[in-house]
């Protein structure tokens, strides 16, 4: 399995995932650089976290029109799997991959800690090797984190299942404390119509070694490096 | 012959969408002694130069406008030519 890293100028988290992938994966790992149009015949996407191109306007709002989002857009619609983490999530609802927006943290502040986020659902590439219900302990760092879409598109997420993550206790309950930015429904993450493509605000690229609080990114790593349904680039 | 033209676009929140800087602001002036506003909605704001005389500039600014300045999921814009 061969991972691309996209990194635009301001990604910051990208040495980060091809360190958890390379290093900690076993796996084959390439940069792709944003203005290239080649994504060096990559089975698995990550948009890194970061501030690209300063967060100006609104985070993601630029880089989306970077020249490696056009390939990202057509690997995406032939089912490739993509994740975007934090700043890469931000770059997947501006190029409209993901629906919704993610506005200022509700309490204006940039938020950096461990949180507990809960799997919703196991039809995705990143998440098929969890089980819904499973905790995982993974931090998050973001100054615009709070998921919001209207109520009626809302609603059409949580029928169609393409809630992935959601923040929680550690036991795993809902509550208002356990979101730590406002996010509509505590939505941590989620995914587009064909399941596909995931976005979400914690790093599991941050969680991949117990010498770094938690190993528990590593479950939504291993599932993508062990999703055989690829579909291959052409 | 080019011609100078400003637009000003004025992008802002939609009704609904809470705006955490906005309510934050609003406490503050509460704080000040200001009890008299009972709502602040913040919002951005840009002046575009246009050079040269563009036929179907509005049309241009419109998609300027949905395409980057504002995010049409979240946001409102309104332009004004000057």
């Amino acid at each position: 399995m061969k991972f691309g890293v996209v990194t635009f100028p301001g990604s910051n988290c990208d040495y980060d995932a091809y360190a958890a992938v390379r290093f900690v994966l076993g796996q084959e790992v390439e940069f792709l650089w944003h203005k290239s149009s080649d994504l060096c015949n990559a089975d698995v996407i990550i948009l890194p976290g970061g501030f690209s191109y300063g967060d100006y306007l609104r985070g993601g709002a630029i880089a989306r029109f970077s020249p490696i989002m056009e390939e990202v857009l057509q690997f995406a619609s032939s089912g490739g799997p993509v994740i975007g983490i934090c700043n890469g999530f931000q770059v997947l609802t501006e190029c409209g991959l993901l629906p919704g927006a993610l506005m200022r943290n509700s309490h204006l502040r940039f938020s950096c800690k461990y949180v507990h986020i809960r799997v919703e659902s196991d039809q995705t590439p990143f998440t098929h090797g969890c089980t819904v219900g499973e905790v995982l302990n993974i931090p998050i760092a973001h100054g615009e984190g709070n998921y919001y879409h209207f109520d009626k598109e809302i609603k059409e997420l949580e029928d169609n299942g393409q809630v992935v993550f959601r923040y929680c206790e550690a036991d795993g309950s809902i509550t208002e404390k356990a979101n730590p930015n406002g996010s509509i429904a505590g939505i941590a993450g989620i995914c587009n119509r064909g399941g596909n493509v995931v976005g979400l605000m914690p790093h599991p690229e941050r969680a991949v070694e117990s010498i770094l609080g938690s190993a528990d990114g590593l479950k939504i790593l291993n599932s993508v490096n062990d999703y055989k349904k690829v579909t291959a680039q052409a | 012959m080019s011609e100078t033209c400003k637009a000003v676009v004025y992008v802002r929140l939609k009704d609904g969408v809470l705006d955490p800087q906005g309510v934050t602001i609003q406490k503050a002036l509460l704080q000040m002694g200001y009890d008299e506003f009972a709502q602040v909605r913040s919002g951005r704001f840009f002046e575009l130069e246009v050079n040269g005389s563009v036929e179907n500039i509005d049309q241009r600014l419109d998609e300027v406008c949905s395409r980057l300045l504002a995010n049409p999921v979240i946001e409102n814009y309104r332009i004004e030519k000057v």
